[in-house]
């Protein structure tokens, strides 16, 4: 049942291709989950992520220094290498400085018809975030507005924040369903499920998940007696790592990753103020580590989730080079382990030696059910 | 070696530069000592505001101590390896390891035990920049209040009420913080003072950074290091202002003298990013070609603030108190220094490189370069962003380009042999041989 997602996920470009055939509409590519995809549904555009594509490439070096994460070269090697062709526009929301050079460079050097870069503000802890974003979301919609030709109503927004709010919740209930103690869904399917959701037309992903979850509930074969576990970091949207470590009888429960929670997690809460209410779904979400200061809260809201998914364990993943993950990793290490939930890091790269990973998570995992044994 | 062809003198005001950098991190150990604060935050805080607690509160700025570190090679070791021990990668920014490191290891660089700031004031537009502190926050042992304005905004060229209005109120929140952690009133009139002081210390800068166009250059690369710091340091000072003042005079003093800084200059390019602070003798070593770095965008924008001029070409921007602007307010004062300080050249090229390559094209062509070397630099993720764009870009507009990759603050990687053989190559492309 989750076949459906992970065809979307691995034939993205013949999807959005054939969205456009079919709608006529426009398809604009993002590089980052903090752009306000309500705006987008609002002008009746289909925002998709722009991601890699695993492959090892030479072609960003003239474009970005090596010293910058893999994630964000991958990127900008799918454009250079015309994959993404179809795209009539491309946008970011400001997060992280790697990431944007490949949105600056694609700028430069992959002709589209419409790009914008939406100064996100990083002092998300403030309360003067929130008029400024405000501020931000009228300009962008303007924007928008002048590239469509088409005035965005109340009604359009509505629009858009319907379809975004229904695809989080049903996403939301699907990893409702990871906390049961034997989930009748594992961390590789509900990968496949949030990811091709960035891939896809929210409303027909989200008709798809409804049916997926209709299964679910009548889903035989559970997944008893496995390790629970939680995956954690900078970007990842490596499936074969997921397959890989759920092969030797661990599963994932939770996650915080921007291709799990952190995408849809909560809800705008709609208001007379449309773009305000917009604003305050993005500053409120659980933050990106370039945006979560002075307080450190995703320590605690980390924590949370590790206990109401009732995880054993935590596979920490960083793709090399990330700062802003590196700068977090330390303090989610320690209060894990405090917590007495032991983690295994693990530095990914575009491609990740699965063999050489396979024999660390093994002995991970055999630490686990050692403890699993004493407990 | 052959004859210089212009004469070289040394700078009068050298001396006075050392006494300011060492009086002002012997001021911030000993703050305590005088009943005064001292605070910690990065080089491009906005160090006017804490003015306002008094006039007994000491700051040290972070990116210029972690580059004191990087001058003492074996302590530089020490510090990084006593944050790889604890779990802080290894390609993080070097001059933020650095510091780290020595608080970790309780050792101030210019002796004693690491002096705790008060209170971290800080502002945000790498993604270093307030993590730095979170995680200051995390390796002292004792709870430090820490406050932060987010300037990324957004391009100068864009900017409107709305984006001000956000810096200006997290100032204005800032000021209030201030207070309530420092207990004590907050003196406006001293914000003001510190504001004008702020704005004239780097018009100034960019004043002398504009001499260098000159032929022969009055200053090179390398001195202009130990110049710029203060302004890194505590642009908002008298003592800084006025010093600029006095090296302005005397710069332009060199100029109408044809005093040079390298006597055989014959080539001129500038760099990018800072440099391998450990391995600074590479200047030296273009030297022997006669070449002269005349600065760079960093040199020149980290401090300097810039205008167009009347003539097309760039020079100092205009004080509020050259265009007869009288501060009058709290929120005048802060308005003046958050527009003033959101232009900052290098805080453009944060949201697109273009901007960057502008500047660069425009240096190279007003300062008359032959070619630039760009410091591909492993330790800084904010000033190397976009670099490989530049490189492109300069090539395009007709520059020859040279890039080398090393760190600033981290001498494990900086491979000296490598350099020299590819300035050696450089110099070949650019048609000059070694004059001795
Ligand atoms: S957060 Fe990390 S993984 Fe994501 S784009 Fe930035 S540097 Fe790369
Ligand atoms: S990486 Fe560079 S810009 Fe960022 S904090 Fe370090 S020195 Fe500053």
């Amino acid at each position: 049942m989750f076949e459906k997602f992970k065809e979307w996920q691995e034939n993205r470009h013949e999807y959005a291709k054939e969205w456009k055939r079919k709608t006529g509409g426009k398809v604009i590519g993002y590089f980052c989950t903090y752009v306000p995809e309500e705006i987008l549904y609002a002008a009746d555009i289909l925002p998709i992520r722009i991601l890699g594509s695993h492959e090892p490439q030479d072609l960003t070096e003239p474009h970005i220094f090596g010293m910058f994460c893999p994630f964000c070269r991958d990127c900008l090697a799918q454009g250079l290498q015309g994959r993404y062709d179809y795209l009539d526009g491309i946008t970011i929301a400001q997060s992280c400085l790697h990431i944007r050079q490949a949105f600056t460079s694609w700028q430069m050097h992959v002709p589209v018809e419409y790009s914008y870069y939406l100064p996100m503000p990083h002092h998300v802890q403030s309360a003067r975030a929130y008029p400024y974003l405000t501020e931000e979301l009228k300009l962008f919609k303007k924007s928008i507005e002048e590239w469509t030709g088409k005035t965005l109503r109340n009604e359009d927004l509505d629009k858009g924040i319907k379809i975004m709010n229904e695809n989080r919740r049903l996403l939301g209930k699907l990893y409702e369903l990871r906390k049961e103690k034997n989930p009748g869904v594992t961390g590789l399917e509900a990968m496949y499920a949030v990811i091709s959701s960035q891939l896809t037309d929210k409303r027909e992903h989200s008709r798809m998940l409804e049916e997926a979850l209709n299964k679910i509930y009548e889903r035989k074969e559970k997944n008893s007696n496995l390790l629970r576990l939680m995956i954690l970091g900078s970007e990842d949207d490596d499936t074969e790592f997921m397959k890989m470590v759920e092969s030797l009888g661990a599963i994932f429960v939770i996650d915080d990753h921007c291709t799990g929670t952190r995408y849809f997690w909560n809800e705008v809460i709609p208001d007379e103020d449309r773009l305000a209410s917009i604003a305050a779904r993005y500053i409120d979400r659980p933050p990106c580590p370039s945006k979560d200061w002075p307080e450190r809260r995703r320590v605690p809201h980390i924590l949370n989730l590790a206990k109401e998914y009732d995880v054993q364990g935590a596979i920490i993943v960083q793709q090399k080079f990330c700062d802003p993950h590196e700068l977090d990793i330390p303090a989610i290490t320690k209060t894990l382990k405090e917590n007495n939930i032991p983690s295994l890091f693990l530095e990914f790269d575009v491609t990740v030696p699965l063999g050489q990973f396979k024999t660390r998570v093994e002995a991970f995992l055999e630490i686990l059910r050692e403890e699993d044994l004493w407990s | 070696m052959r004859s210089a062809k212009y004469k070289t003198e040394p700078l009068k005001c050298w001396q006075k530069a050392k006494e300011i950098r060492e009086n002002y991190y012997k001021n911030y150990a000993k703050a305590h000592e005088k009943g005064g604060i001292r605070w910690a935050g990065g080089a491009w805080s906005f160090d006017a505001i804490p003015a306002g607690l008094g006039d007994d509160v000491y700051p040290i700025t972070s990116e210029p101590y972690g580059a004191s570190v990087a001058w003492n090679k074996e302590f530089a070791l020490e510090c990084q390896e006593a944050v790889e021990r604890a779990g802080y990668a290894r390609d993080l920014c070097s001059y933020m390891r650095n510091y780290w490191g020595s608080v970790m290891l309780n050792k101030y660089v210019f002796g004693g035990e690491f002096p705790t700031p008060d209170f971290i004031w800080q502002d945000h537009i790498c993604c270093s920049h307030a993590k730095w502190y979170q995680v200051v926050k995390d390796i002292e042992k004792k709870e430090i209040p820490f406050f932060c304005i987010d300037v990324s905004v957004g391009p100068y060229e864009q900017i409107n009420e709305h984006k001000l209005n956000y810096v200006v109120m997290q100032m204005h929140d800032g000021i209030e913080w201030l207070e309530k952690i420092a207990r004590r009133k907050y003196d406006d009139e001293k914000l003001i003072q510190a504001v004008y002081n702020h704005c004239r210390s780097t018009s100034l800068w960019a004043e002398v950074c504009a001499l260098n166009k000159m032929i022969p250059a009055p200053l090179d690369e390398k001195t202009m290091y130990s110049l710029y710091v203060l302004g890194t340091l505590q642009k908002s000072s008298k003592v800084v202002a006025d010093f600029y003042q006095e090296l302005r005079d005397e710069v332009k003093d060199r100029v109408e003298r044809g005093i040079a800084a390298v006597g055989n200059e014959r080539c001129r390019v500038m760099t990018d990013t800072q440099p391998p602070w450990a391995f600074l003798k590479i200047f030296r070593y273009l030297e022997k070609y006669g070449c002269v770095s005349v600065g760079s965008l960093y040199t020149f924008g980290l401090i300097g603030m810039w205008d167009v001029q009347e003539d097309g070409t760039w020079g100092p921007r205009r004080t509020p108190q050259e265009n007869g602007i009288e501060i009058k307010t709290r929120d005048q004062a802060l308005r003046t220094l958050a527009d003033w300080e959101l232009k900052k050249p290098e805080w453009q090229h944060f949201y697109y490189p273009h901007l960057k390559s502008e500047m660069m094209i425009r240096i190279a062509k007003e300062w008359k370069l032959n070619g630039i070397m760009l410091h591909y630099n492993r330790g800084c993720e904010g000033l190397s962003l976009g670099i490989a764009e530049n490189r492109i870009a300069l090539i395009k507009a007709g520059f020859p380009v040279m890039s080398f990759e090393g760190n600033m603050g981290d001498e494990r990687e900086f491979d000296e042999t490598r350099t020299i053989a590819r300035i050696d190559a450089f110099m070949e492309t650019l048609g000059f041989e070694r004059l001795e």
